[in-house]
């Protein structure tokens, strides 16, 4: 029996529910919520790779006749990137990390039993599941899905008439999109909430694990970026649908006038990527989080700054919604207000290079343990590095007047924000499996999984950054009409391949991940003898979490190899140590 | 596991490297006369940058394999919070290295874009359309002439596809060719239009690009320093024919732009 | 999971009778409950103010926006400000009035918990309370404010302003509808809430909390309308 606990005076908010619909169907407990928000995550980033293997075929054999496919069109590879970037950035990056992880773990770390508002809970991940929906629909409608880029800039998007899927896909893609934003700002309301109001007793701000900082930081980020984006896209909508000219000026289309004047292209870029840019934190943040926990752990060390590492994600967070217009170098911008955005930008390279010196610093005299998930938290730094190396150079304007909008650009944010992020989803995988389902992964599978996604991912997005200097621009469905690029369809089919045996290795983790829940080795309560609050329930943990006790916290979260201490690691429950006088 | 990401990470760090020194795939020989100053920005973020990357995975590989859990051979992992100083310094030390690069770089940029053009610079009007460029020469009057949206025919071609008012006086003398001809070493002034989307009009020999936006005209400036055809693209995505959306910056001495402008006047006789 | 004994001797007593006094969640603490509800609709209210500031940057960005007139040779700024109805002032005066109903709804609930608190024999009431009519009364009154809303779109309308016939009309239409649609997803809620209290047993400190909580919703609404009217008066 752990020691410093309470018994329990309160009941926990709900009784756990019986049928089988209230368990698992409309569940109010977080732990079934973020479990449903991390298979919703895992059916769209097969989707999302599925149609980036499409594209990278079309790419090199153009012509190539698929099974059940057929020809893909030039029009389809445009939908096709449309799709892919969006369903990743928001069913994936956005869903997985915080709806998923984030709502099984955050009210566990810090000692809840459950997040504030359940039905709230409950309801943002249906109505996120409904925008799921919504868009997959868009494939199958008429004209097809939309074709005008994830970043849909109008009057691309705006005007029915631009092109092919901009009917009735455009519009399903918006209310997709809408239904989505309020999906998560439901979530983004719970997660703030339950963390200013229901730490337990000792769990202070200054001693949550890094990963409830990183969600609570990326909650207020989703919180003030998500109504930017409604309210952008129910304009878009109104141009598209109601004759209103928020965003289309006095143009033609196919030679005949659009109907519409006096609006602004740039308005909707300005509201796009004022949410735009706080979404690419909200994507990498947790995974930071948890980078840093797996760093402490698998090298038995405290995390090197903790306070440094609370004031970069709290310094990351605010910079990050002031620095939209460094998307919006080359769009007719001032070039004043360029210059202001761009020193803002390098600005908010310095707490993440900070992070970089942490994490280095962490495992520095470490006593490193290669389980999986230490081995995607390492491959995690790595890749932040490389994707965070080449920011600098698209945020100086002058570079960017030559970057912009070319496979650099495509590589940057595939290196920091995809896969990235991606490594951050594998290693909690690995890490939490054991606590949600009871079992270990297979650790064989996972470091073939490790190996061949680490080595392939680079070998797809590293070739990027060259690709993007030699000029080749990104949204060509064709490579054969610019004379420069003639020399770069080498790298472009070596990439391809690389693609192929990436997403064949995702088999391996997806195999383990099934094949684990009924055959895995069975777990400990604490597989990883790590210290944080989760570690201490049953597993997996009984409905309220903590079994009708409530945990009382004396330490931080990150107290490995105390000097004195009778094992290498102090939970944050047992009793603070007072260290022997030598 | 410690020896192998060691490896792995090195090997990957070595291999990008390598092509970025060699420049297998570089940027294209700069021709204007802004391209070296860029180029040799290019050059001062990669060597910094380049720096960074290679010094700080080569030690996460290090330290992998370094300070691997040795069993009971080991000593324990060091206890330690952090070290104030150190934080202190090498956020300095970041902060300087990034504002720094980007001061550096500020000085091209006001060149390039905070002022207008030169009052003798040749005008050229660029329009953007679904999926072609068309560039407007405003001829010996030196005005260009209106447009309307309902004129413009993308079909027609040349005045038809942008519009041409040819009621208004001061389009009679205006040249609207497929290829954009300018002249060697002078300042080009460029003003950008689109009639339909975002489109952006990208010249990598000349380190230029722009997006040209739907309902204002955008002038930017370049100047040519090097004779010879220049492929242009779309930097924009505009729809279907994006990829297809090219066209050719023809640079030539003075007297062959004179002749060829002359002889373009001529035709509209 | 292990027990270990360490140099220090912990008596968990000790330990827990002192410092952080803030108690153990459950669902009987009335303070715990409304302080939890009042922070969430604070973070709510956070969301809805940055659709209304997004809103409210494009349509002072728009104002000043000039834009190549037709025969694309000079920018122009065609921003023409329609003339509000005058209607709109008694919409005004109507939801300030509802906003003071529905603050008096609010204390008279808060009080019952008071009162249900000092004396707990006191069984769950249904249907018997004091702020039942004056939550009808704010109900009302906010549907008397969409319905006025209604009119002056109409009154538009009949002038030949809808919403996609100049900015300045379309930024009113969108103004005054999301306005709109969100008032009346606080009647909604005053609605439920009325109807719990009249048709199920809960306690005075459910209602108390529900009460709470909408009501500093609505006031939040009232305010926004007063900003968006000053908006549209005013900015220039």
């Amino acid at each position: 029996m752990a020691t410093g606990e309470l018994a329990a005076h309160g009941a926990h908010a709900h009784a756990a529910p019986t049928s089988w619909i209230r368990k698992y169907v409309f569940s109010l407990d977080h732990k079934v919520i973020g479990i449903q928000y991390f298979f919703l995550a895992l059916t769209a980033v097969f989707v999302g790779m599925f149609l980036s293997l499409l594209m990278r075929i079309h790419l090199i054999w153009p012509g190539v006749s698929l099974p059940i496919f057929g020809e893909i069109q030039p029009a389809t590879y445009l939908s096709l990137l449309t799709m892919h970037g969006t369903i990743m950035v928001f069913f994936v990056l956005t869903t997985a990390p915080q709806g998923g992880f984030g709502n099984y773990f955050l009210p566990i770390q810090i000692g809840a039993p459950d997040m504030a508002f359940p039905v709230l809970n409950m309801l943002s991940f249906w109505v996120t599941a409904l925008a799921f929906g919504v868009m997959i629909a868009a494939f199958f409608v008429v004209g097809g899905a939309p074709l005008h880029g994830w970043t849909g800039y109008p009057p691309l998007s705006a005007l029915q008439a631009a092109g092919p899927g901009e009917g009735l896909g455009a519009d399903l893609w918006i209310t997709s999109i809408a239904l989505f934003c309020i999906g998560a700002l439901m979530s983004a309301l719970n997660f703030i909430t339950t963390t200013l109001d229901m730490r337990t007793k000792g769990m202070t701000l200054m001693r949550m694990p890094l990963t409830c900082w990183a969600w609570f930081i990326t909650a207020i980020l989703g919180l003030l970026a998500f109504g930017v984006l409604l309210s952008a896209g129910i304009l878009l909508l109104l141009d598209r649908n109601a004759g209103t000219s928020f965003y289309i000026p006095l143009v033609t289309i196919n030679g005949q006038l659009a109907g519409h004047k006096g609006g602004s292209p740039l308005l909707w870029q300005h509201l796009f990527w004022f949410f735009g840019h706080p979404e690419v934190y909200i994507a990498i943040l947790p995974a930071m989080g948890l980078c840093s926990q797996l760093l402490s752990v698998f090298s038995r060390k405290p995390i090197f700054g903790y306070k440094a590492m609370v004031y970069a994600l709290l310094s990351i967070g605010f910079l990050g919604f002031m620095v939209w217009g460094h998307h919006m170098f080359m769009s007719g911008m001032s070039p004043y207000t360029a210059f202001a955005f761009s020193v803002m930008t390098m600005a908010i390279g310095v707490p993440s290079a900070i992070k970089t010196f942490n994490w280095l610093s962490t495992i520095w005299k470490g006593r490193i343990r290669f389980a999986s998930p230490m081995l995607f938290a390492l491959g995690f730094v790595s890749l932040f590095v490389s994707g965070g190396i080449s920011g600098p150079f698209l945020a100086q304007p002058v570079l960017d007047i030559q970057l912009h909008d070319t496979y650099f650009v495509i590589g940057h944010f595939h290196l920091i924000m995809g896969v990235a992020s991606i490594f951050g989803m594998f290693a909690a995988t690995y890490y939490w499996f054991p606590k949600m389902f009871g079992r270990m992964m297979s650790e064989g599978m996972a470091r073939w999984h490790f190996l061949i996604t680490l080595i392939g991912t680079y070998a797809i997005f590293m070739p990027m950054h060259y690709l993007g200097m030699a000029g080749h621009l990104r949204r060509y469905s064709q490579l054969t009409e610019l004379n420069y690029l003639h020399p770069l369809v080498g790298v472009q089919t070596f990439m391809t391949y690389a693609a192929f045996v990436t997403i064949g290795g995702q088999f391996i983790f997806l195999f383990n991940l099934f094949w684990s829940m009924k055959f895995g080795k069975r777990a400990s309560d604490n597989p990883w003898e790590a210290t944080t609050l989760e570690w201490i329930t049953a597993t997996p943990p009984p409905h309220d979490n903590f079994g009708g006790h409530i945990p009382v916290v004396f330490n931080g979260p990150y107290e490995y190899s105390v000097p004195g201490a009778p094992r290498d690691f102090v939970m944050q429950t047992d009793p603070p140590l007072v260290l022997k006088a030598h | 596991m410690g020896l192998v990401l060691l490896v792995v990470i090195w090997l990957i760090t070595f291999i990008s490297a390598y092509f970025f020194i060699a420049k297998t795939w570089w940027l294209p020989v700069g021709a204007s006369a802004a391209a070296a100053g860029i180029d040799h920005h290019f050059g001062t973020t990669y060597l910094l940058m380049g720096f960074v990357f290679v010094a700080a995975q080569v030690l996460l590989g290090l330290f992998a394999w370094q300070y691997r859990d040795r069993g009971s051979a080991g000593k324990p992992a060091l206890y330690s919070h952090g070290n104030n100083t150190l934080e202190i310094t090498w956020t300095v030390l970041t902060a300087v290295l990034f504002i720094g690069l980007n001061f550096m770089s500020s000085s091209i940029w006001a060149s390039e874009r905070f002022r207008p053009a030169v009052s003798n610079a040749v005008q050229v009007e660029v329009t953007g359309m679904q999926f072609a460029w068309y560039f407007r020469y405003p001829g010996p009057d030196g005005k260009f002439g209106a447009t309307k949206p309902e004129l413009q025919d993308p079909s027609a071609g040349s005045e038809g596809a942008i519009g041409l008012d040819t009621t208004d006086p001061a389009s009679k003398d205006d040249v609207v060719a497929g290829v954009m001809y300018v002249p060697v070493n002078r300042e080009i002034e460029v003003i950008l239009r689109a009639e339909d989307v975002i489109h952006s009009f990208f010249i990598p020999a000349m380190r230029f690009k722009q997006d040209a936006v739907p309902g204002i005209a955008i002038h930017m400036h370049f100047t040519p320093i090097t004779t010879g055809d220049y492929e242009v693209a779309c930097s924009q995505l505009c729809g279907l024919g994006h990829y297809k959306m090219h066209g050719i910056l023809r640079v030539v001495s003075q007297k062959d732009f004179d002749e060829w402008l002359a002889a373009r006047e001529a035709e509209k006789q | 999971m292990g027990d270990f004994t360490t140099t220090a001797s912990v008596d968990a007593a000790e330990v827990l009778a002192d410092g952080d006094a803030r108690r153990a969640p459950g669902p009987s603490d009335f303070a715990t409950r409304l302080r939890r509800a009042r922070l969430g609709m604070l973070v709510c209210i956070s969301a809805v103010l940055m659709i209304f500031i997004s809103y409210s940057s494009a349509y002072i960005v728009r104002q000043g926006l000039p834009t190549l007139d037709s025969r694309g040779e000079t920018l122009i700024h065609d921003w023409l400000p329609i003339q509000l109805p005058n209607f709109l002032l008694v919409n005004t005066l109507v939801l300030l009035l509802s906003t003071l109903t529905m603050e008096v709804a609010r204390r008279q609930a808060i009080h019952e918990v008071a009162l249900a608190t000092a004396d707990p024999v006191l069984p769950p009431t249904r249907g018997k309370t004091n702020e039942i009519p004056w939550l009808g009364l704010t109900a009302v009154l906010g549907f008397a404010f969409l319905a006025g809303q209604w009119l002056v779109w109409r009154e538009l309308g009949a002038r030949g302003f809808y919403l996609a016939t100049s900015p300045s009309s379309s930024f009113f239409y969108v103004l005054t509808g999301t306005h709109g649609i969100h008032l009346l997803g606080g009647i909604i809620a005053l609605l439920a809430a009325s109807a719990a209290t009249l048709y199920f047993r809960q306690s005075a400190a459910s209602r108390g909390v529900i009460v709470d909580v909408t009501a500093w919703y609505w006031h939040f609404m009232t305010l926004l309308w007063v900003y968006l009217l000053c908006l549209m008066k005013f900015a220039h």
